[in-house]
């Protein structure tokens, strides 16, 4: 009763910060898109032909249906990260899909329709063994499930008997088993003789009654092992030297009824063998050069067949790649390799069945930016008339390199198709004949590692008028002049716009679409609209319409290293003109530290010709200043191993600039891995000597992070207005660095975070403090005079948050100007914890134009909802006993526990998967700030954490206020009249 | 632990006492900014849990307060650094880790503010000395002339040292104790014990007034008719 009561307090108290969006919001000003991540399998729905089914498995483990008509999703599962999740295989038969996921730990079975799962089988057996062990003899029992349970996913392959597709056969490490398709039930599961020396690679099927399991020695000989499929009874075993064999996966494929098919890059051979005859027990070799083929030289050729049927033995047909654009359809015919066709140059090659009929697809350049794909018939290698797909190669994406192809026949019965390519960039694209694009995915955006949102360029008529100021004076007359001129020009533009107002009223509504093109974007009233810049893991940018979610421009880097950081910098905004903005994106390699400098324009997203400065060494730190050069971008500063600066740009004006201030540059640089942050000032010649040095012992705690304030924050008040009319002045250092520490103890009485406040110019410890019995990951958010963190408690093993505010007390220092090095007192610290019940994936803080607004903490929770909690709720002022005082003042009474209450999730259902940052901004509204959450989906959407109060509503009634004023306006003009009429009356009597 | 040993270090701690130790303090202000540090003073430590900590310090020399000035003529810096201890109790006799902490403040507002400094040492929890920072109060450089002899003879210091504070809980305890006060109190109110035709007797009133009311005006006619 007592909780509910102040519960019930709490929410009166707070009815004015509670937000929700309303259902005629949804969709208004927020958009949610979905990505999968990098298609590794993919699999159309040829079970019917008017399926629009297409089943993908991503490397981000997720696995999906799409529609192949829209490219949306149909349904989305999306299971945990890392190796316990990942997708092993993914086999489709009929409405079922059958997928081994955690590397051959649970298969499931889905039903394709609407993504339900069917039935879902453990494979662990060996885990199980082991939880029945512990109870025993702890040791004993874990030696022996390492030893005889090493399983490892290998391979799975759908079994059919008798032309029926009934079992899926699963090979792992050192065993086979075999599950029934309708019920996920175990048939059978043996151990595979000799699994410590042989390594079991692949299973085959070819519906008669037989499961083969190929296995290798390298460079010795293969096993093939023969299981009954009814009791899983080897009916036969036997082994075939092949001293020229590492690896069956890559170079081995079955072919025709039952013929082991190998290729090998150092003989330069094809090897033959076939599997049921007991005589046979030598390997054939055929030579590339019989055939007049090479291989080319460092490349491993690939063996492609096809199987339409699991229940049938596959087809005689295959290719073969001799180099990465070199293909060739060979057939396999009464013991006799023949070339049916042979593609040169191809880059990729596919088979597609529908029906009875098997067809293939191949890839060629056509040009420098097309590439033409044609379907030819797998049996005869015959091409297929009127069947060309152009390809037009994105200019700036990268290059194809998987080829998915679904075939159908059409009602003349001959075969059409469809062809999903997939690029390095990994992007998707869905064609269709004679070369339209059905669908783009970019699914290089499910990887997003920073952005920058920039705004967007005023029109070209606003930008003349604003050029126009800029511009040196010529004369009173010419002045004039122009300023007609451009009066003139802005006029034309406002009747063109009425024009077209005028007709798009005409047209009925739902053709009336508001497409978003880079050549129509300009600022709108409030700034609102901006452009969202996205670097992602695989090195492509993007450039986004924050108002729709339509990407603008994009451009794949090449040669970007797998695990990169990268570090976007704006070093030139859009109020600039005529100069560009200007964007540098910093690439390191993670290894080496070298960096190098990508500089490009945002809005457009084009190259800038800016001569960039080589980066001999690896880069440490990067500092950008708020000198600018003559052109208005600002300077930024890398600080490379030797402690040596660049400037970047470094124009005369520049480093004279830099020359005379460089007595007030400062930076620092963190070395987690020996515990040292050190502190560095510039001097004159872009050398730099070290000023203060603060150690922390590597042997108790470590850094995990450390946060300085955005450069872009803005305060708007000095202080805090108390209960008793005095002021609480904020303590507002630009160059405090929140440092978190985690002890290197992580026993739970024993472990805790520590927090350091430090100045980044005199290396001064401004507070330092201890969160005991806490553990990581932790997360916080540094800005104006406060820090809030959220940890772990390991004692009560809950997730709890705290807020530092700092105050310089009732008495400001310097009222004028804030400065480091004069700043003798050390302020006020104050804090305060909760209980957060929930966790937490990223944590971020509202920013607004003028920093009037209140603040808010959008909390990403792992459910993938984000939450905005007002920052009042972590005020460390919040009074334990309430008081005439502490109410004048607003703050509401602590309680231990952080509400979280449905209405502050601000994406309402629209859930972002796997969220690993939000970025904040502000736009021309003090209410309103910009959000975007990136994680595996990106979502954007406004928030207004002190509500609209700048901005009338939706539904703000303007006929009722017109109409009044007008009454009103008539009732005086009238009564006027009549008060005049009856003074003349009144005169006359 | 790697192969130094404990990495605060003890090294250059000259031990004086068995329940304290001392380290020096070093100093360093050029004109070419180049530091070259020479001894300033002597801290000495207190054992014991609570770190006491107390500087001997020499007086500057004539050549010293000259230099200091130009220094601060200049816009340069006055740079303090000591070496890295440990000032655990049981720690004291481990062995050597090389490094200093350091730190600086502007020549001119040591000129300035005639010397008179506060230096802090900062530990962590394990008593090391982690950072050690210097203020001058006042800290300001306006370009005040002052006169060495009587000014920049003898330094002005505070010394400290600050071990990190125990960040606080959520405090789950008093607030369920105060919420149970809350209760009790709220038992013991007349107000909350009052019956429901105590607590709301003038609606009740009022409605059976305007019931009243209403039955009575629309008795006449009713009445009127009967008569009739």
């Amino acid at each position: 009763m007592a909780w509910l009561v102040v519960r019930l307090a709490i929410s009166v108290s707070l009815l004015y910060t509670a937000s929700a969006v309303f259902e005629d919001q949804v969709g208004k000003f927020d958009w949610r898109q979905q990505f999968i991540g990098k298609v590794r399998f993919a699999l159309f729905d040829t079970h019917s032909q008017a399926s629009k089914k297409l089943l993908v498995a991503t490397d981000k483990n997720v696995f999906a249906s799409l529609n192949s008509r829209t490219g949306d999703l149909f349904w989305r599962h999306v299971d945990k990260i890392g190796p316990e999740g990942h997708i092993d295989a993914l086999l489709m038969y009929g409405q079922d899909a059958v997928v081994v996921t955690g590397n051959g730990r649970l298969l499931r079975s889905w039903e394709t329709t609407v993504g339900g799962l069917k039935w879902e089988t453990v494979l662990d057996t060996g885990r199980l063994f082991m939880l029945f062990c512990v109870n025993i003899r702890i040791n004993w029992c874990i030696k022996l499930t390492v030893s005889t349970f090493d399983h490892s996913f290998q391979a799975a392959a759908l079994v059919g008997v008798q032309d029926f597709v009934k079992y899926v056969a699963v090979l792992k490490k050192s065993a086979i088993s075999l599950h029934d398709l309708s019920s996920g039930s175990q048939i059978w599961v043996e151990n595979l003789p000799d699994s410590d020396t042989v390594q079991y690679q692949t299973i085959y099927s070819g519906g008669n009654g037989l499961v083969f399991v190929f296995g290798v020695v390298p460079n010795s000989h293969i096993v093939i092992v023969e299981y009954k499929i009814e009791d899983g009874e080897i009916m036969r075993k036997k082994s075939v030297e092949a001293a020229w064999m590492s690896s069956l996966e890559s170079s081995c494929t079955v072919i025709s009824s039952g013929i082991l098919l190998c290729v090998d890059q150092i003989t330069q051979s094809l090897y033959t063998l076939q599997l049921q005859s007991a005589e046979q027990t030598e390997i054939r070799q055929i030579h590339l050069q019989t055939l007049d083929l090479e291989v080319a030289s460092g490349f491993q050729p690939v063996l492609t067949s096809t199987q339409p049927n699991p229940a049938q033995p596959p087809l005689s047909e295959f290719f073969l790649q001799l180099s990465p654009d070199h293909h060739i359809l060979l057939q396999l015919k009464d013991g006799l390799i023949a070339p049916l066709r042979d593609f040169n140059p191809s880059y990729l090659a596919a088979f597609a069945t529908s029906g009875e009929r098997t067809v293939a697809a191949v890839m060629s350049p056509k040009n420098d930016t097309a590439c033409s794909i044609n379907l030819f018939s797998a049996d005869t290698g015959r091409r297929h008339l009127d069947t060309t797909i152009i390809y037009h190669m994105d200019p700036n994406g990268g290059k194809p390199n998987r080829l998915y192809v679904h075939a159908f026949l059409k009602k003349d019965d001959s075969v059409g198709y469809r062809v999903m390519v997939q690029t390095e960039d990994l992007t998707l694209t869905f064609l269709q004949q004679p070369g339209r694009v059905v669908w783009v995915r970019e699914e290089a955006l499910a990887d997003v590692v920073t952005m920058e949102m920039v705004d967007l360029p005023f029109t070209g008529t606003q930008a003349e008028l604003e050029g126009e100021f800029g511009k040196k004076a010529d004369g009173l007359l010419p002045m004039v002049l122009k300023r007609l001129s451009s009066q003139f020009i802005l006029l034309q533009a406002w009747l063109a716009h009425l024009w077209k107002l005028f007709y798009d009223a005409r047209k009925p509504r739902s053709s009336v679409k508001n497409e978003v093109t880079i050549d129509t974007l300009s600022r709108d009233e409030f700034n609102l609209q901006k452009m969202m810049v996205m670097v992602t893991a695989s090195g492509k940018l993007f450039g986004i319409d924050s108002k729709s979610g339509t990407i603008l421009w994009k451009q794949y880097l090449e040669n970007i290293q797998p695990d990169s950081v990268f570090k976007l910098i704006v070093q030139r905004t859009t109020a600039h003109f005529p100069h560009p903005p200007q964007c540098t994106l910093l690439i390191k390699n993670k290894d080496t530290g070298l960096g190098n400098l990508y500089v490009f324009n945002p809005i457009f997203g084009k190259k800038s010709q800016i001569s960039v400065p080589a980066l001999p060494r690896p880069v440490l730190q990067t500092l950008l200043l708020p000198v600018i050069d003559q052109d208005y971008a600002k300077v930024l500063l890398l600080i490379d191993d030797q402690y040596k600066v660049t400037a970047f740009p470094s124009t005369k004006n520049v480093l004279q600039q830099l020359q005379d201030t460089a007595s007030s540059i400062f930076f620092y640089l963190v070395d987690s891995s020996q515990g040292k942050l050190s502190g560095f000032r510039l001097r004159k010649d872009l050398s730099t000597e070290l000023i203060w040095e603060v150690v922390i012992p590597t042997e108790v705690q470590k850094i995990v992070a450390i946060k300085g304030k955005r450069a872009n924050e803005h305060v708007h008040s000095q202080g805090r207005v108390m209960g008793d009319r005095s002021v609480l002045y904020k303590y507002l250092n630009p160059n405090l660095l929140a440092v978190i520490t985690e002890s290197t103890d992580t026993h739970q009485e024993r472990s805790f975070v520590g927090i350091f406040l430090i100045d980044g110019v005199t290396g001064r410890i401004v507070h330092e403090a201890v969160q005991r019995k806490a553990r990581g990951p932790v997360h916080f958010v540094h800005s104006e005079n406060w820090m809030v963190y959220v940890y772990w408690n390991s004692k009560f093993r809950r997730n709890e948050f705290s807020v530092l505010e700092l105050f310089e007390g009732a008495e400001l220092y310097n009222s004028t100007v804030f400065s480091s090095l004069d700043r003798p007192h050390p302020p006020q610290v104050l804090q305060q914890s909760y209980i957060f019940p929930a966790p937490i994936s990223t944590l971020e803080a509202t920013l607004t134009e003028k920093g009037i607004t209140s603040r808010h903490l959008l909390v990403g929770l792992p459910s993938g909802n984000i939450l905005s909690l007002p920052k009042m709720f972590l005020d460390p002022r919040r009074p334990e006993v309430v008081s005439e005082q502490s109410r004048e003042e607003n703050l509401i009474p602590y309680a231990p526990e952080m509400p979280i209450r449905e209405e502050w999730f601000i994406n309402y259902n629209q859930t972002v998967s796997r969220i690993r940052g939000i970025h904040t901004a502000p736009s021309g509204l003090e209410s309103t700030c910009l959000v975007v959450a990136y994680g595996l989906d990106i979502y954007q959407t406004r928030v207004f954490p002190s509500k609209q109060f700048d901005v009338l509503k939706d539904d703000y009634d303007y006929v009722l206020i017109s109409s009044v004023l007008f009454g009103l306006f008539f009732a005086t003009m009238i009564s006027k009249r009549l008060a005049e009429v009856k003074l003349l009356n009144r005169a006359w009597r | 632990m790697n192969g130094n040993g404990f990495v605060c270090q003890s090294g250059e701690a000259v031990d004086t006492d068995f329940s304290g130790f001392s380290v020096p303090l070093e100093h360093s202000f050029e004109v070419d900014d180049v530091p070259r540090f020479s001894l300033r003073g002597v801290l000495q430590f207190r054992g014991g849990r609570e770190h006491g900590v107390y500087l001997a310090q020499n007086q500057l020399s004539e050549k010293d307060r000259n230099t200091l000035k130009d220094v601060a003529a200049v816009d340069g810096l006055y740079r303090i650094r000591v070496p890295r201890v440990s000032l655990q109790a049981d720690r004291q006799t481990e062995r050597q880790a090389e490094g200093y902490l350091t730190t600086f403040v502007r020549a001119c507002s040591l000129v300035e503010s005639h010397l008179s400094d506060v230096i802090t040492l900062h530990t962590d929890v394990s008593g090391c000395v982690v950072g050690v920072s210097i203020v001058t109060i006042p800290g300001s450089c306006r370009g005040i002339e002052v006169e060495d002899e009587v000014d920049l003879e003898v330094f002005n210091t505070t010394i400290s040292v600050v071990a990190p504070v125990t960040a606080p809980v959520p405090e789950t305890a008093p607030y369920i104790e105060r919420m149970e006060q809350e209760m009790e109190k709220k038992g013991k109110n007349p107000q909350e014990q009052k019956s429901f035709f105590a607590k709301y007797w003038y609606l009740i009133l009022g409605g059976a007034v305007f019931l009243m009311a209403t039955s009575s005006a629309q008795t006449p006619p009713g009445g009127a008719r009967e008569q009739s």
